[in-house]
């Protein structure tokens, strides 16, 4: 039952031109970040060979990559996450759900899965772009695997809560722009944050995804992960079930 | 439909709030297989906000809902995956193709993968929507689009069907296709159907609840509503019509009035009829029948009447 959710959710992605427009535009900007960072590279790539322990490829262009993605997911996920409860709220169609016999954990799952399959398909592009460079080089795959998943984790806590964002609200825009001026807001603490062990700054999940960034697998990091996606998840299927009591 | 066919579906005293304001005031309903029941009300009267309740939609605050046996609170799965709702704004992802959407129906109300396919061409038959399958929902008319959603609604063949003003919006040669295709469903399974058209409830409905102000203030079938408070009666015509008095005389005729040279109107106790008695004394006297129309209430009147005798 999610999976016939998550299914139908990914494909109806698919089925709207601006998704194509995005998924173009964003693999233009990507391609071309990833192309300048190379060349950079390849600019101080002989003065870099005359230092011991010369920092490889992988990190001069995976690092500052997936940096980038990371501030690009932030903005984006917006767009899609008010599509999930909010657009389906105002054109009425979320009562087809309601009615239907699923719970309403199978609804919040479902769209969740089916969202984060679409940004797996963006992320797994960005990986692709640097395992290209396996054809001239030796990469660093520990330091790409982190990255990775730091990325997906990252994108699961931004959709998590923006669809909670999502099912507050029955105006698309509103539930776009609250949830992006919260991401904003994330940011914003945990750039401003003075001292690295401060307490805003451990609540960012931007923070926590620079360890992965720097290809360091932190036990904090992940389980800070899974409790904020986890949270955000059960207040979506909570709010749904409100929807119920109140509406 | 006979008074022994299983009850589908049954509603002990639903209670829903909004806020502190009580909308929805005890409630209660029966559905038996193979029955047609029209939900009868003025905008704002809680016809929707019943059927939804029905559908699990939405919680009542108390009270009780079982549908084939299942209790919707204790066993929502079982108990919504018999059910089919069409609600009052169509719940149609424009961007989907028709094919497409009413699969996905399908598959949330827990259809066997293979028996998809069969219901899938036997729904669009009966809806009417068999050259519309790879249209995209959005590029249909609204005629079409009410369609998809009945059948969206019916795909998985539910025991109790819920349709909140199916005919709401579509033209009279819809209204009748779709009427048809209502009366069909209801031989076969139970459907409750929200109305403000009380022509509607006429045609195709084998009982009539009235709900006023969140209550039922009147319940029975739908011939029966048509007698409601009024006295029985018919209109006789007659071209050498005899004094009133000879009219009078007969037996059990109540009343008389004369309507004009030709028509008269004869009221008659409930459980009588002098009809025969006076076509046999106008063949022997030879007044010239011609006609013998009986009163018949328009239900407008009636549902008039019915809301109106309880805000007294």
């Amino acid at each position: 039952m999610i999976l016939a959710i998550a299914h139908k959710e990914f494909r109806s992605l698919f089925v709207i031109p601006s998704t194509w427009l995005i998924l173009g535009a964003l693999q233009f900007i990507l391609a071309w970040f990833f192309l300048a960072r190379l060349d950079a590279f390849l600019q101080v790539q002989t003065q870099l060979a005359q230092l011991a322990n010369a920092p490889g490829v992988t990190i001069a262009v995976t690092t500052p990559l997936f940096g980038t993605v990371a501030l690009i997911l932030m903005m984006l996920i917006p767009i899609f996450t008010m599509r999930l409860i909010a657009e389906e709220r105002r054109n009425q169609t979320l009562i087809l759900l309601m009615s239907a016999p699923v719970s309403d954990s199978h609804i919040v799952l479902g769209k969740f899965i089916g969202l984060m399959l679409f940004l797996l398909l963006i992320i797994a592009s960005c990986i692709l772009m640097v395992l290209t460079l396996a054809a001239g080089t030796q990469l660093d795959t520990g330091l790409l695997l982190t990255n990775a998943l730091g990325i997906v984790l990252l994108a699961a806590s931004y959709v998590a809560l923006g669809m909670y964002v999502s099912s507050l609200t029955a105006q698309p825009a509103v539930a776009a722009i609250g949830a992006l001026a919260i991401f904003f807001g994330l940011w914003l603490m945990e750039v401003s944050a003075m001292e690295n062990d401060n307490i805003w700054r451990s609540l960012t999940p931007t923070s926590h995804f620079q360890s992965f960034n720097n290809g360091l697998l932190n036990s904090t990091d992940l389980i800070f992960f899974l409790l904020f996606c986890t949270a955000f998840l059960l207040l979506t299927i909570r709010r749904l079930h409100n929807n119920r009591i109140y509406s | 439909m006979s008074v022994t066919a299983p009850i589908t579906l049954s509603a002990r005293n639903l209670i829903r709030c909004f806020g502190q304001r009580e909308v929805i005031h005890g409630i209660s309903l029966e559905l038996r297989h193979g029955e047609v029941l029209g939900l009868l009300g003025h905008n704002g009267a809680g016809k929707s906000t019943t059927l939804q309740m029905l559908t699990g939609a939405l919680l009542p605050h108390s009270g009780q809902i079982e549908i084939c046996g299942f209790d919707l609170s204790r066993q929502p799965q079982n108990a919504k995956a018999r059910t089919g709702f069409l609600p009052e704004t169509l719940p149609l992802y424009r961007e989907m193709s028709v094919n497409d959407f009413l699969i996905f129906a399908a598959k949330l109300h827990r259809m066997p993968r293979a028996q998809i396919e069969d219901a899938l061409t036997e729904t669009k038959r009966r809806c009417g929507l068999q050259n519309h399958g790879k249209k995209t929902i959005g590029t249909l008319s609204k005629g079409y689009q009410q369609r998809v959603g009945i059948a969206q609604a019916i795909i998985h063949q539910p025991e109790v069907i819920i349709l909140d003003e199916p005919t709401v919006g579509l033209d009279p040669s819809q209204i009748r296709d779709i009427r048809t295709l209502i009366r069909e469903l209801g031989n076969m399974h139970s459907v409750i159907l929200s109305t403000h058209l009380l022509g509607e409830v006429e045609s195709i409905c084998d009982r009539v609840e009235i709900m006023h102000h969140g209550r039922l203030i009147y319940g029975d079938s739908s011939t029966k509503m048509q007698q409601y408070g009024s006295q029985p009666g018919f209109i006789v015509t007659l071209l050498a019509p005899p004094v009133l008095s000879e009219l009078q005389a007969i037996i059990e005729v109540q009343q008389v009035d004369q309507l004009s040279a030709t028509q008269f109107r004869i009221l008659h106790a409930a459980n009588t009829n002098p009809s025969a008695a006076l076509l046999a004394l106008a063949a022997q006297h030879g007044w010239q029948a011609e006609q013998l129309v009986p009163l018949r209430t328009r239900l407008e009147d009636v549902f008039m009447q019915i809301t109106q005798d309880d805000k007294l």
